[in-house]
């Protein structure tokens, strides 16, 4: 097959201050056969996005190409001038943006965007351009193929524009694709439908393409090729499944660790404490956001929620975005009074609101927060974030709150002499560790984590992963774990509750968690996660995305997007809560053994 | 990325003047010139009255609109004083009335924006409202207004300042305060228990110091622009005390000379103002287009 | 429907602030020591002879009646009479008015199209040496006063070129040459400031689109550059710049106040300083709400422009 693209020894520097470069792409070369696809992968910072643009002779503000060479097909991308490289872009070479809802003009309707080069190109006429936009549209499988052009963006979902942009990238048959994290932005179970559209258009199309991801398990589905970057470097390079079984590099291999924390953690088999109470009760709780006139709330984001956690356990959560996990978090920490229901802590009812909760109740539940960049106050030294709960809750002062700082310390694995750095100055692995250290500090009984390690590249966030199970131990910590991904939680978790559009359509041990049956919206996401095995992006089952109208209250929440739906009983009876033998409990119309039987015939 | 510059607080332990030249160096050359020239002012205002080879007030030359001369270096004025004298202590009134002004209009402001965005609730929206209101009343027509009621002594001049450009301030402290607030290092303070005082002060000031510095700045300017145009309505600062706008008003009968008299506090007025709005623009963090009157 | 809602919420807002501006102000002059009565008869005066008007100008009311009289006065347009004068305020403001609206508008006519192209300009080529020289030029425009560029601008086409006159005389007859020679200065002055301002807002806007993703993605189309500014910058940077542009202008609410002084120009702005210098309440109170309605139309044209130009809201 011929060669359709050839990068050599290509480096890019940044112009630094004083006019120093700073490297960021050095020396990389790879190449790309026709038809072939291309994974670029490694961690935010790594240079991915930089060597994808520099295929289309562009570079961001700031950087300059200092040396190789770039062939695509027969042209000499890095030797081009302007007009030549405008011809290139687009036509030759098209870009798909991690962002689409950022990346579509948000005053221009979508057709006319997406057919702009092919038009102002002469390259059709416009009533060609449309039909062929709309024959995209359809084989990506959008619906309403022949009006959703007439759109504006931000009347399309997420999902939707993803795969439009495909479409505009699409249209004027280039040689070769870029995506560039196209899928990254998403709820897993639109990203799997958007990957499905995008395997079979490239397939279909024998394009030639090249595939930006920092998930090994997305690209182990659409890549012929992959290859492993690090700090603007080339670690290792090679076909997929080469890599994939048996990868050469240290760093490959601690990317396929991180993406399977399941195989990786410890299971860690909670201790009986026998007949305490439980730690944290919750009982048919409602709650969200703005008061109304009439005392009721504007937007409710939880309803009927309950949940019991025995001290030493680690609880799950999990669901997609604003399903209501971070709402949970907080009316758990008093900063949200619930609209009805109590918490009740060691079986005694607490306040609903911060202001009302005595200091040791305070002390005894913490909160870790997602992000550690706002999570932390940039303008204190580490010391001073792990001195003030310290100074706080237990009035240390002097030689006895360093010995503690430094203890602390300790415990995330970060030397004593961090104690004086700022915090801005930190990575974010480190700050994340800062963070959960702070909540330490107090001596908690249960910590609530927000996604901690969300904000995290993989093998940063298995390493914070990995933390949190070892401290468990240590320090008999209960743990509330909120996620999106259900495979942390798995490898993380004693119990887990899925949450969906703020009901709670699942719960149970996390064991039960591994066959089916499941709540039809578990399976959906379950099977939604991308797993390294080649060929699972076929076999999984076809998803269903997108919020479409909310049904009327009370009903299932899940119904519009349920593929397994009994017309005349879901969408006219509230579904009922009812156990399953190995002790989960599920909101749903369906049985037991119809679930299963579902559930295993497509698998 | 945040470059460092010498209001960083880290840069401070550090030997002083090794962070004065890593200060120095990351300023623009425009950004440099501002700085020589606020610096040069404010040696002026402060040590100016040392320098003045004559008294301000004191008739020495033999002639009116006298031109440069080694006795007189910018001539005399239209009663036949030093002029050079004359702007070195109009220097100071300028100078010394817009530093105060514009510090209790940035502190004022400051001060209320915690108080609002911490309290919430109608504590907030009545001073907001009550901020919303003096801002849309022209500064020069209020100002005139003020003037026109309260008379125009030092205080009140320096008052009138005040009030007048305190709601800007508190317009950008707020915006800076309730997004502060929201941050989730302040959420953790209040989870932790923390009194709003503390919050205040360890949480929420010390991040919004540097912005606050750019704006003091700002106002500073306005102030300038403001009292020296009353002034030069005649307005403004009253004889025998004259800034740097009485200076050009009482010596506009020399604009068909082309004196010194009248050209010195113009070119003093606009230096000053220059140059520290170039050394704001130089600092990292402030944006460009700026709002607020 | 709902841009005309948050429209109407934003009329309502300004209505709400103009009353409470007139309040505060209305509060203020009477706090002026003495009061009109004793200021009018001058400090020879008999008491009696001081109560006897004060009497006849209602000042023995309570101060409530006194500000709700003179609101209704304001509003049906007959807000009193001058104390100096002692012609109708409103009249006095009415031959006046035109003339400030005239010079604004010139201004405005001259300011908006050059402030529209240094900002755009500067933008397009940020940070080349064309941009870092526009935007020292434009950073010390702001920040010298109105009245010394007014001098400097008399000194050198005034006196030295002798180009122009140093007064404004509006001509009798409007002949397009006498009227630009007659506005040149004045004119000149004012747009010096507001250009300035009004370029540095309008590059922050432009500059700001710039850097959204859209951009880059329209790069990367392959599309030319004057095809990425006209059809995909501009229209998203149009509302704010007419938000940059109307509050620009509303700095000329406070240059006119000197440039009219200056250059001797019969408009409200140096009604004003008169009003202020004798002390002449009635007519600066009215001039002030001139000036704050004004201030508040611009205001709201933003506000507007802003809401218009979301196309979220636009479209819904
Ligand atoms: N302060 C607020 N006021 C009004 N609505 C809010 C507020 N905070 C969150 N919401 C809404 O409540 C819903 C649930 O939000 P929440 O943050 O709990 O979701 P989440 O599951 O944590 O999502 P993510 O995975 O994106 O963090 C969302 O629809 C969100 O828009
Ligand atoms: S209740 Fe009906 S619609 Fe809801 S999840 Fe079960 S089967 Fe699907
Ligand atoms: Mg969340």
């Amino acid at each position: 097959m011929a060669v359709a693209v050839n990068v050599s020894h290509l480096k890019v520097a940044a112009r630094g201050e004083g006019g120093m470069p700073i490297p960021i792409i050095r020396d990389v070369s790879f190449s790309i056969k026709k038809g072939e696809v291309l994974a670029l992968i490694g961690e935010s910072g790594s240079g991915k996005s930089t060597i994808a643009l520099s295929l289309m002779g562009y570079t961001r503000p700031g950087l300059e190409v200092v040396g190789g060479r770039i062939q695509v097909g027969d042209q000499d991308v890095l030797a081009l001038k302007s007009d030549e490289l405008r011809a290139l872009r687009g036509k030759t070479v098209a870009y798909v943006a991690q962002s689409a809802a950022a990346s579509f003009n948000p005053v221009v309707r979508i057709m006319d965007q997406v057919i702009e080069t092919a038009v102002t190109t002469q390259m059709c006429t416009r009533a060609v351009a449309e039909a062929k936009a709309i024959g995209l549209f359809k084989s990506l499988a959008l619906p309403n193929p022949e009006t959703l052009g007439q759109r504006y963006p931000h009347e399309v979902s997420g999902g939707q524009l993803q795969r439009l942009m495909a479409a505009m990238a699409l249209m004027a048959d280039p040689a070769l694709v870029i995506f560039d994290e196209p899928t990254t932005a998403l709820d897993v179970t639109t990203q799997i439908e958007v990957l499905r559209a995008f395997k079979a258009a490239v397939k279909e199309r024998g394009v030639t393409a090249v595939y930006v991801s920092h998930d090994l398990a997305v690209v182990a589905q659409i890549a012929d090729q992959i290859v492993v970057l690090q700090h603007g470097e080339v670690r290792e390079a090679g076909q997929r499944d080469q890599i994939l079984h048996e990868p050469d590099a240290d760093y490959t291999q601690s990317l396929m660790q991180a993406a399977q924390p399941e195989k990786r953690v410890r299971p860690s088999p909670a201790k009986a404490l026998g007949t305490m109470a439980p730690i944290l009760q919750i009982k048919g709780m409602k709650a969200g956001y703005g008061k109304a006139r009439d005392g009721s709330l504007q937007k409710t984001v939880l309803d009927n929620i309950d949940l019991t956690i025995e001290p030493g356990r680690a609880l799950g959560i999990i669901g997609e975005s604003g399903s209501g996990k971070s709402t949970l978090a907080r009316v758990i920490a008093g900063m949200l009074p619930p609209a009805a229901g109590q918490v009740c802590f060691y079986g005694e009812v607490l306040p609903p609101s911060l202001r009302a909760r005595s200091r040791d109740q305070l002390r005894r539940i913490q909160i870790v927060f997602q992000n550690a960049d706002t999570a932390i106050n940039p303008a204190q030294t580490v010391g001073e974030v792990l001195a003030r709960p310290l100074q706080f809750y237990y009035g240390l002062k002097g030689q006895a709150l360093t010995k503690r700082v430094n203890e602390l310390l300790d415990l995330i694995r970060m030397p004593s002499s961090s104690a004086d750095r700022l915090c801005r100055k930190m990575s974010g692995g480190q700050k994340q560790r800062v963070n959960l250290a702070r909540a330490l500090a107090a001596k908690p009984d249960l910590i609530l984590c927000d996604e901690v390690t969300s904000a995290l590249d993989s093998v940063v966030a298995a390493a914070i992963l990995d933390l949190m199970a070892e401290l468990r131990h240590e320090l008999n910590l209960t743990y509330v774990f909120i996620s999106h991904d259900i495979s942390a939680v798995r490898a993380v978790c004693d119990d887990i509750m899925v949450l969906y559009a703020g009901t709670q359509v699942e719960a149970g041990q996390s064991q039960a968690f591994k066959s089916a049956p499941y709540h039809p919206y578990t399976d959906l996401l379950i099977s939604s996660v991308p797993q390294l095995r080649r060929g699972w992006l076929e076999e999984a089952r076809p998803g269903s995305s997108g919020a479409q109208a909310q049904p009327e209250d009370g009903l299932c929440r899940f119904l519009p997007r349920c593929s397994l739906k009994i017309p005349g009983l879901c969408d006219t009876m509230p579904a009922p809560r009812h156990a399953l033998t190995d002790g989960r409990n599920i909101l749903c119309h369906l049985d037991e053994p119809s679930l299963r039987a579902a559930q295993l015939e497509t698998v | 990325m945040r470059k460092s510059y010498s209001l960083d607080a880290e840069a401070l332990p550090q030997d002083g003047l090794a962070v004065a030249e890593r200060a120095w160096k990351s300023l623009s050359i425009s950004g440099r010139v501002g700085l020589v020239l606020v610096i040069f002012w404010l040696f002026i205002a402060v040590f100016g009255a040392f320098l003045s080879p004559y008294s301000p007030s004191a008739f020495v030359a033999d002639d009116v609109f006298l031109p440069m001369s080694a006795a007189h270096w910018l001539g005399s004025d239209y009663l036949g004083r030093d002029t050079l004298s004359r702007v070195l202590s109009g220097t100071r009134y300028t100078v010394g009335l817009a530093f105060f002004g514009a510090l209790l209009a940035s502190a004022t402001g400051t001060f209320l924006a915690l108080y609002a965005a911490v309290s919430q609730g109608v504590l907030d929206e009545v001073i907001s409202r009550l901020m919303d209101t003096l801002i849309s009343i022209p500064s020069k027509i209020f100002a005139l207004v003020l003037v026109a009621v309260f008379g125009a002594s030092l205080p009140l001049l320096l008052l009138t300042a005040a009030i007048i450009y305190l709601p800007g301030s508190y317009r950008i402290a707020r915006a800076l305060a309730v997004n502060l607030n929201s941050m989730d290092y302040v959420e953790v303070a209040r989870v932790r228990g923390e009194r709003k005082l503390y919050i205040v002060f360890h949480e929420i000031l010390p991040n919004m110091l540097n912005p606050m510095m750019a704006d003091f700045g700002l106002r500073f300017v306005f102030v300038v622009l403001l009292l020296s145009g009353m002034s030069f309505l005649g307005l403004g600062v009253q004889p025998p005390a004259a800034d740097l706008g009485s200076l050009v008003r009482e010596n506009m009968s020399g604009l068909q000379d082309i004196a010194p008299a009248i050209l010195a506090p113009a070119i003093a007025i606009a230096t000053l103002t220059i140059g520290v709005n170039l050394l704001i623009d130089a600092l990292p963090q402030s944006g460009n287009g700026k709002g607020g009157h | 429907m709902r841009v005309g809602l948050l429209i109407l919420k934003r009329l309502g807002a300004a209505l709400l602030t103009l009353w409470l501006v007139s309040l505060l102000v209305f509060i203020l002059s009477s706090m002026l020591p003495g009061d009109a009565a004793s200021e009018m008869l001058g400090q020879s005066a008999t008491p009696e002879a001081v109560a006897a008007l004060r009497l006849k100008l209602g000042l023995d009311q309570p101060l409530y009646v006194r500000y709700f009289q003179w609101l209704f006065g304001l509003m049906s347009g007959h807000p009193g009479q001058s104390m100096i004068s002692g012609l109708p305020v409103a009249e006095i403001i009415g031959t006046r008015l035109p003339k400030s609206l005239f010079l604004a508008g010139l201004t405005a006519l001259v300011s908006v199209p050059v402030a529209l192209t240094i900002g755009i300009v500067s933008a397009i080529y940020r940070n080349s040496f064309i941009d870092r020289a526009l935007n020292v030029m434009t950073l010390s425009m702001v920040a010298v006063p109105e009245f010394l560029v007014a001098t400097l601008s008399v000194l050198v086409f005034a006196v030295s070129l002798r180009w122009l006159p140093a007064l404004t005389i509006i001509p009798d007859v409007a002949d397009p040459a006498s009227i630009a020679r007659a506005y040149a200065l004045p004119v000149m002055t004012l747009c010096f400031v507001v250009v300035a301002q009004m370029a540095r807002m309008t590059r922050a806007a432009v500059a700001d689109q710039l850097d959204q993703p859209y951009v880059e993605m329209a790069v990367l189309k392959g599309l030319t550059k004057p095809r990425v500014i006209l059809r995909h910058v501009l229209p998203n940077a149009t509302g704010p710049i007419v938000n940059a542009v109307a509050l620009s202008l509303s700095y000329l609410l406070g240059g006119v106040v000197i440039v009219e002084t200056v250059f001797n120009y019969p408009g409200v702005a140096s009604l004003i300083v008169d009003a202020v210098t004798s002390r002449d309440m009635p007519l600066l109170l009215a001039c002030t709400m001139v000036f704050c309605t004004a201030y508040m139309v611009l205001v709201l044209i933003a506000d507007v422009a802003a809401i218009l130009a979301n196309p979220r809201l636009a479209r819904s």
